[in-house]
């Protein structure tokens, strides 16, 4: 038995039964980010110099590209989530909508070029 | 659609610093958001060859640059202090009022003392950030 009253389902009130996916994947996602960030900070900071051959032989590397498209990938991912909350959270009307559309975007665009830049330079292809 | 109350409000509440940890972990979660974008413009002239990675690396080395670098690295500190306390709130531990007060102030003086290493070798042991 449902106690939703048949006016608010009309309307389209309540829950959009998404939540939990949303709550889920940003736990999932920080979990994962916890080795990651970590993992990404201190090799940025221990190389031995970020000029273009050093960065590339450093990135052309199996693992290091691998765990380089888990980082882009996992981080992109976590951040949507992120921002979707803080622009429902205090953007409102159609601005919010706008707002929703180009995150999305910006994320997609984000996540896309790391995957193909790490890819290139991975196959030998950024010399 | 009714209009209907919406939450949270930010001015609503009595100030907390149990509240300010909240509130700057979002904070610090956007600043991190506007570093991925920096990231892959990095990421693509990396790949784009050495001729676009030295235009990138001019324009990143910029004193704005810098200065974004070493918020960043703040915002990744207290981010991932504040994420794991909410990792271990999921569990279930933690939650008293009294508790989530005292590790407010944990992560904060813990996401300073992280910050202050990460600066120096990023901006200290020789000078390595672009």
């Amino acid at each position: 038995m449902s106690l939703r009253s048949p006016l608010g389902r009309v309307l389209g009130l309540g829950s959009a039964k998404e939540g939990v996916h949303h709550w889920w994947s940003q736990r999932l996602t920080s979990i994962a980010l916890v080795p990651l960030t970590v993992w990404f900070t201190v090799s940025l900071l221990t190389l031995p110099s970020l000029d273009h051959t050093t960065v590339v032989a450093w990135m052309a590397q199996g693992w290091t590209a691998l765990l380089m498209l888990l980082f882009v990938l996992v981080a992109t991912w976590h951040s949507q989530l992120g921002v979707r909350v803080v622009v429902e959270d205090y953007i409102h009307g159609g601005a919010k909508t706008l707002a929703l559309v180009l995150s999305s975007f910006v994320h997609g665009v984000v996540a896309v070029a790391g995957v193909f830049a790490i890819l290139k330079i991975a196959f030998g292809g950024a010399a | 659609m009714p209009e209907r109350p919406l939450s949270p409000h930010l001015f609503a509440y009595k100030f907390k610093y149990t509240l300010a940890s909240s509130i700057f972990n979002r904070f610090t979660g956007l600043i991190l958001s506007v570093g991925l974008l920096v990231l892959a413009y990095w990421l693509m002239s990396l790949a784009g060859g050495t001729r676009e990675y030295a235009q990138a690396r001019a324009v990143l080395s910029m004193g704005i640059f810098k200065l974004f670098y070493a918020a960043l690295l703040f915002a990744f500190a207290y981010h991932l202090a504040a994420g794991i306390r909410h990792l271990i709130w999921d569990t279930g531990r933690y939650l008293e009022r009294d508790q989530s007060k005292k590790s407010a102030a944990f992560i904060a003086v813990v996401s300073v003392l992280l910050t202050l290493v990460l600066l120096y070798a990023a901006f200290f042991s020789g000078g390595r950030a672009p």
